[in-house]
């Protein structure tokens, strides 16, 4: 039985193959309660809270935002990171509670991988590119590659997901979470909505309401026809409305005890209404 | 005779808010709640529970548990030497099952072991075979004759009538609806925890526990634990609030047995998720209520069948049946009624004591019907409430006349003139729209409503039962020490005590001795008694000693005792200029005096439901403000304005410290808490999908207390525990009624009650 | 304790003091050996799951939720607990009103205006949130009434119905700027 704390990559990797089984833990606000709650018994643990390689985030030559797989959500609410991923803040403020958002990464919500999970609605939304290394290999995996169902990923048992890199879009973000208390929930629906103007196009992610997060495309494809995204400075409100409708039609929301799969349907439809207003309201 | 300087400055006497003793440790960490008990060579307990809510138990093999290495002892039903069930009114709660579990997370065995993590394993190495039963769930089955019997005692717990007046009579107007509350849980955050001692003999056990009523688990433990009361003593730990939950025996039986069964202290705390499983929660019920009155909107009839879900076990289903029928009529007049009412066994959790105790589910029923009766009159909700409130003489429903203060107009009309709270700005924070955070809402989505409710409550225990309450003071050198049993669960009885010492002996340092069975029962903290009843026991002894400090100083200075007082800190004469103060006058020696307090007697109930049953009442009024997200059913309470009839303001930190918890209470169960069950499963035994208010959801709370003193009551004060949490309830989906138009008869109101 | 359970070994910086663990199963979590093993049972457990807050302490100045912490992987960082946030601000210390024979330590403001606010009751939640709020009032001395309630959203009070903790909260914020 071991517990691992390197400070580094390489010494993370020497030790994951000396331990090719063990479990990864970052701020260990889900791997903490799976031990908590008797669901898993660890033998042997690489915790990566020391390697700081892990806890840095920069921005790119080519207007992009590379951010450690280590950096905590409550670093994402504020300075440049928020000016620069406006929807990332919005969605790092809504993770839990003020000590869960000290410890809680990204590199968790991507290790996990619960629909729930908050930070990925925008990283579907932005396309991000998650970076994955072993101590001989790295490789770049489309989020939408990445995320193959409930807690399921495509990550190897070798390797450790280092961060994530998202554009710096020019255009209008923002993120909604639907929850029954006004602080702490699990999502019951969530959206983060991204518009590109360079590209003419908007992008809406949808959490909570399928196995996977959910990329609307047959609404995003609907709504660039309706108005020039790149110009437009308002929108009418049936064309919300449709897109909030065409949104929820694409949702697989689920019966559960949090709620229901005709709730989640409808909220997601609201959001998505609401998201495009804001977008598109001076 | 002494000369003393007069002292006048302020003390820490009744009506003044002063702190609490025991502050200082809470606030450092160094306060030890049962759970932070340890001990030298202690073990851990822990619990098997069945995963089934109905089945019959085939066989339990525990070889497997017991050569764990670290396990000490495995035990199951055969092991328990006296009498294997137990129960606050009927005994019919195994203490582990042996033949049959009846409900998800029924005690199967226990063992004991040097760590938490031996005793998961121990508990997951034993072998039980189940054959699984299809559980009874809905009450209204388990009622028909033709329904299996899920217990040998039957699944009818209860039944009880009332009628009263013309129960023919009929009214203009009438108005009915159905409404449904759900199971609410009273998630107090000190975890159930405990620690047993056994004696060397083995002929005894010493238990130091968080409870409600260290004298009814006594009685059970002794029995279960076939020994003599003298020989199972009980202290009372520190308590992590308790709300009802700590009423019924959860771990004590287990934690004593795996004690005397190891020689060693055993340690036993529940998780969150077992606690869920392992205490009794509100009972949830359907209840169906019609009201006829006058075309002026005056109540003439009410009618009412009410359904409590009691779950598997009886624990106080009986009394919190009776709660919920005799407060049909709310606090309002009314002569007539027709009310049937039925507590039912199923294979759901069991339900007992949670603050409000079956008044909650009344009063959401009866204030709904009451908004109903104002629209069909073409009154206001405070008009309609006015015109039928409650005074001091009227008969209630029982035939029971209202001998309590009953300031029910006062208590309306003063939260009717509390100010409203600012409109909802058109910048406002998003923090300050329902959804917080999520930015779920504009500001142009949000519509705000207001709703009201009012209720009356009993005090006290009922029908007969002598819920008596025992204190002992001494005084010796100026110092007062006070001994009772009463427990202290966050509601401030500790900061109470003192007070009353210090107003009715002129000390001002007061001592606490130890919460135990060492002086006789104090009654449960619970119902709103123990101000009242524990109150009256310490005002009570402290009197009986300040009599005999009379005598003292009367017999040294020649002095009739019937001329001192007590003044500030000094026994004066109060006819002469004699003076002498308490310290100097109880220098070498003590005075100690022991007494019960009883409050009067009542009276069971007949099959008509007549019968003075309770001991007094307590009003309030509620007045809610709710922002609602119309689109998405969010809600946000913004303010909660109450005046409530609280008798006398012993301490006004307390007090309001009582509104405001029991107001978040209210709101819990109005729009957030709920156990989910599915089948006799439950669904969300976590605080991830049991949703307690935050901070970000407390409203803000603006409380007049009404003093109008009991004459009953032996400080003029009355509870104040339980009205906060009743009517606020019905108040705030009122608000969301008056917001939406939707008819929202369950609480909690879920989203899509609200949007879909 | 069994073999088989745990040997874990290691050494902790808790309330400026180097703490060392033995004996240990790996699965144990910070709140765990603080409260079992390190003789600091301030720290309360009610969840389990970081949703409650009764167990947060400060890490590397950070307010986290020691029962989501694997406390053999906390190695190297500083830790604060309730019971050392006296010696963390002294600058801060006040001496507690007596009022009964307890003995009368060193509290911080935070504390004391929690006792004489009303904003204890039966205190499970209390030391947690005397963390939080340690930890607020660092970072953000003036904070508004929002601020106050958002930072203090994961602290969960099921007794006092949060008013008189904002008023404590409320009270000290305005000592402080007056002893400024």
């Amino acid at each position: 039985m071991t517990v691992a704390v390197p400070l580094s990559l390489t010494e993370a990797f020497d030790e994951l193959s000396r331990t090719p089984d063990a479990r990864l833990i970052q701020g260990g606000t889900d791997l903490m309660v799976e031990i908590n709650f008797n669901h898993v018994k660890p033998v042997d643990v690489i915790a990566l809270r020391r390697i700081k390689e892990l806890r840095t985030w920069q921005v790119n030559s080519n207007n992009t935002i590379t951010i450690g797989s280590g950096v905590p959500y409550q670093e994402m609410e504020l300075g440049q990171l928020k000016e620069l991923l406006p929807a990332l803040a919005e969605a790092a403020r809504t993770v839990g509670s003020p000590q869960i958002r000290a410890a809680g990464t990204l590199g968790g919500n991507l290790g996990t991988c619960s629909p729930a999970g908050d930070g990925l609605p925008v990283l579907f939304a932005l396309d991000a590119i998650v970076h994955l290394q072993s101590a001989l290999t790295s490789r770049d995996l489309s989020i939408h590659e990445f995320m193959l169902g409930v807690k399921r990923n495509a990550r190897h048992a070798s390797e450790i997901i280092t961060g994530v890199t998202v554009p710096i879009l020019d255009g209008w973000q923002g993120y909604a979470k639907v929850g029954v208390r006004n602080a702490m929930v699990i999502s019951v629906a969530s959206a983060c909505l991204a518009v590109d103007k360079k590209n003419n196009s908007v992008r809406i992610a949808l959490g909570a309401v399928g196995p996977t997060i959910i990329r609307c495309r047959d609404a995003e494809s609907w709504l660039v026809q309706q108005l020039d995204l790149a110009t437009a400075t308002s929108i009418d409100t049936t064309i919300a409305q449709e897109f909030g409708r065409r949104v929820a039609l694409e949702s697989k929301p689920i019966d559960d005890h949090r709620s229901t799969a005709e709730y989640r349907r409808h909220a997601v439809g609201v959001l998505a209404q609401r998201l495009i207003t804001r977008a598109y309201t001076s | 005779m002494s000369t003393v300087k007069q002292d006048t400055r302020l003390r820490d006497i009744l009506g003044t808010s002063a702190l609490r003793p025991d502050g200082v440790a809470k606030v450092m960490g160094s306060f030890s709640f049962s759970s932070d008990i340890w001990a030298e060579n202690m073990l851990w307990g822990a619990t098997l529970r069945s995963p089934h809510p109905y089945a019959r138990i085939v066989s339990i093999d525990t070889t497997a548990a017991l050569l764990i290495s670290g396990v000490s002892a495995v035990i199951t039903a055969q092991d328990v030497p006296g009498k294997a069930t137990y129960g606050l009114i009927s005994a019919d709660q195994p203490v582990f099952a042996s033949e049959f579990v009846r409900y998800m997370g029924e005690p199967v065995a226990a063992v004991a072991a040097d760590h938490p993590e031996t005793c998961r394993r121990a508990l997951a190495a034993i072998i039980v075979n189940y054959e699984v039963l299809t559980p009874v769930v809905d009450p209204e089955l388990a009622m028909l004759a033709t329904t299996e019997q899920i217990h040998p005692d039957g699944n009818l717990i209860r039944h009880q009538k009332i009628i009263c007046g013309d129960p023919h009579i009929s009214g203009d107007i009438t108005v009915e609806g159905h409404y449904t509350i759900g199971m609410q849980d009273q998630a107090f955050l000190g975890l159930e925890a405990a620690m047993a001692f056994p004696d060397s003999g083995g002929n005894g056990v010493e238990l130091h526990i968080a409870t409600q009523w260290l004298h009814e688990d006594r009685g059970q433990i002794a029995a279960c634990l076939k020994l003599p009361e003298d020989n199972v003593r009980l202290v009372l730990g520190g308590v992590g609030g308790a709300f009802g939950a700590r009423e019924d025996i959860s771990l004590q039986v287990h934690c004593c047995l795996l004690a005397l069964r190891t020689g060693r202290p055993i340690k036993m705390q529940y998780s969150r998720e077992e606690s869920f499983f392992g205490h009794v929660h509100r009972h949830p019920a359907k209840i169906w209520m019609k009201h006829h009155a006058s075309k002026e909107g005056k109540i003439v009839k009410v009618e009412s069948r009410m359904m409590f879900d009691g779950g598997a076990y009886t624990s106080t289903s009986p009394a919190v049946l009776i709660n919920g029928i005799t407060h049909t009529q709310g606090p309002y007049q009314c002569d007539n009624a027709v009310v049937d009412g039925y507590a039912v066994r199923t294979n759901n959790p069991p339900c007992g004591a949670m603050r409000g105790f079956g008044v909650v589910q009344a009063c959401f029923a009866h204030e709904s019907q009451m908004d109903k009766l104002a629209q069909a009159c073409g009154l206001s909700p405070v008009e309609v409430r006015l015109i039928n409130a409650m005074h001091t003489g009227d008969k209630l429903i029982t035939g029971q006349v209202m001998e309590s203060v009953a300031p029910v107009e006062r208590c309306i009309r003063e939260t009717d003139a509390i100010p409203m709270p600012e409109p909802l700005a058109a910048n406002a924070n998003v923090l300050e729209l329902p959804g917080g955070s999520g930015r779920t809402a504009d500001r142009q989505n949000i519509v705000r409503g207001i709703g009201w409710g009012v209720s009356m409550k009993n005090l006290m225990y009922s029908e007969g039962f002598d819920d008596f309450a025992t204190a002992r003071c001494t005084l010796s050198n100026g110092i007062a020490s006070l001994k009772f049993a009463t427990a202290e669960v966050g509601q401030g009885f500790v900061t109470l005590a003192p007070q009353i010492a210090r107003s009715v002996l002129g000390v001002d340092d007061v001592v606490l001795e130890t919460s135990d069975t060492q002086i006789g029962s104090a009654g449960s903290t619970s119902a709103s008694r123990q101000t009242w009843m524990s109150g009256g026991a310490v005002d009570g002894a402290c009197r009986l000693v300040r009599e005999r400090l009379f005598e003292h100083v009367g017999k040294l200075h020649n002095i009739d005792p019937i001329r001192l007082m007590i003044e500030h800190t000094d026994v004066i004469d109060t006819i002469g200029t004699f003076r002498i103060s308490v310290a100097e006058a109880t220098q070498g020696i003590t005075l100690s005096e022991t007494f019960e307090h009883h409050h009067r007697k009542t009276e069971d109930l007949d099959a008509n439901g007549q019968g003075n049953c309770h001991v007094a009442f307590a009003f309030v009024a509620h007045r809610a403000v709710v922002d609602v997200d119309i689109e998405l059913g969010l809600v946000k309470v913004v303010q909660i304005a109450t005046a409530q009839d609280v008798g006398r303001v012993l301490n006004p930190l307390s007090a309001i410290g009582q509104i405001e918890g029991g107001i978040a209470q209210g709101l819990g169960l109005a729009v957030m808490e709920e156990i989910i069950m599915d089948n006799g499963r439950v669904k969300n035994p976590s605080f991830t999908d049991y949703l307690l208010p935050t901070a970000l959801d407390a409203p803000s709370v603006v409380a007049i207390m009404i003093e109008e003193p009991e004459p009953q009551a032996p400080l003029g004060a009355k509870g104040i525990g339980e009205p906060p949490c009743i009517s606020v309830t019905p108040a705030i989906v009122a608000a969301i009624r008056a917001a939406t138009g939707k008819a929202l008869s369950r609480v909690p109101v879920r989203p899509q009650d609200i949007c879909l | 304790m069994s073999e088989s359970i745990g040997n874990e070994m290691y050494t902790l910086r808790i309330n400026g003091q180097d703490r060392h663990v033995k004996d240990a199963w790996v699965g144990e979590s910070l709140l765990y050996v603080l409260r079992e093993r390190l003789e600091l049972p301030g720290s309360k457990g009610a969840c389990e799951q970081g949703e409650c807050g009764s167990c947060t302490v400060l890490m590397d100045g950070d307010a986290v939720c020691s029962c989501l912490v694997m406390a053999a992987t906390a190695v190297g960082a500083d830790i604060v607990t309730v019971e050392g946030l006296i010696e963390k601000d002294p600058s801060m210390a006040s001496t507690a009103r007596t009022i009964t024979d307890q003995i009368s330590g060193q509290i911080t403001d935070v504390q004391r205006a929690f006792i004489e606010e009303g904003g204890v009751q039966c205190g499970f939640c209390t030391p947690g949130l005397i963390v939080a709020v340690h930890h607020l009032l660092d970072k953000n001395p003036d904070p508004t009434e929002l601020e106050v309630k958002e930072s203090i959203s994961g602290n969960i009070c099921r007794c006092t119905g949060y008013g008189r903790i904002f008023a404590a909260v409320e009270a000290v914020v305005q000592v402080r700027k007056a002893s400024r």
